[in-house]
């Protein structure tokens, strides 16, 4: 903090906002850490479920690891390129923030829809949440990830047009791209989470 | 000395096209370690859940450091890094507390 007496009132006023962003972004990590909180309770409840299956079907028999491994590769590949969004922000690069996000946001929607795709199929062979413990659980885990993904792509939406409207790449902008990427790569270790736990350990 | 500052800080917390790229490629590698350990059939339940559990673990790290950039060398790197610890405690906690107690339950209610 010493060197910033040494520089002009300019200098000074940038730190002051820089210090403001790293409050906002703090700020926001902390509620991040309380969505942690609730990810961990509805792990350890679809733990506590996983095997109450009231004679309904097993994991085994609903889960289709093939689609899961699609909708893992689709998450990792949305995480690097966000990263290469926020890369960009920092470099004031407008063009190569958008396009990122724009390929970002395609993945994303690619992933709720195979999401939405997967849940309308159980529901329709009668696995629906009402059917059993374990599904009821399974459905209020991966909804509840899937729940925030579609809040992450709502944000990014309004993101993507702000961007291009006048404020570009202001400061203020790149806070909350900071946020929503943390938000969003957040969501990705979630899913490490889901796709170990839930899926590839039902089927073992 | 201003430019200096700026340029370490960017290295800090938002990550370079290399960093993003390694951290992809060991996640790419636990997932699909994660995947084959499982498909491969080769190991007993309790050993799979175990390998599942250590990838699932050393893959939140990596996403921890490449992708939320957390470390501890900044200040407010410091304070994130706070705030997760105390966080994984509780989720910890409430984790191994549900087990803990359901596994107790179950086995007082085993009939005989």
């Amino acid at each position: 903090m010493s060197y910033d007496t040494m520089h002009a009132p300019v200098a000074h006023s940038e730190e002051h906002e820089h210090h403001q962003q790293e409050t906002t972004i703090f700020g926001f990590w902390v509620y991040l850490m309380t969505d942690c909180i609730i990810f961990g309770t509805l792990f350890a409840v679809f733990a506590t479920l996983c095997h109450h299956f009231a004679g309904g079907p097993t994991g085994k028999e609903l889960f289709d690891i093939k689609n899961v491994e699609i909708e893992t590769a689709i998450l990792l590949l949305s995480s690097i390129t966000y990263g290469f969004a926020s890369i960009n922000a920092h470099k004031k690069n407008k063009g190569a923030v958008l396009v990122w996000l724009l390929l970002t946001f395609i993945l994303g929607v690619s992933f709720v829809t195979l999401e939405i795709k997967e849940f309308h199929e159980l529901v329709a062979r009668g696995a629906g949440p009402d059917q059993s413990a374990f599904l009821s659980s399974f459905f209020t885990l991966v909804g509840t990830h899937g729940l925030h993904v579609t809040i992450g792509l709502i944000w990014m939406f309004v993101l993507f047009f702000q961007i291009m409207g006048k404020q570009g790449l202001s400061s203020r902008m790149q806070t909350k791209l900071t946020c929503l990427s943390l938000f969003w790569h957040f969501l990705d270790i979630v899913w490490i989470c889901v796709f170990s736990f839930v899926y590839l350990g039902s089927v073992v | 000395m201003s430019e200096n500052h700026m340029t370490s800080h960017e290295g800090e917390s938002h990550g370079s096209y290399g960093s993003y790229i390694v951290g992809f490629v060991l996640a790419v590698i636990l997932t699909v370690a994660s995947f084959a350990t499982v498909l491969s059939k080769a190991f007993s339940f309790w050993q799979t859940i175990a390998i599942l559990g250590v990838l699932a673990a050393i893959q939140v790290v990596v996403h921890l450091i490449f992708f939320l950039h957390m470390g501890v060398k900044s200040l407010s790197q410091r304070h994130n890094l706070a705030a997760f610890i105390v966080t994984a405690l509780m989720v910890l906690i409430v984790i191994a507390g549900y087990l803990f107690v359901l596994w107790d339950a179950q086995m007082n209610m085993m009939p005989s």
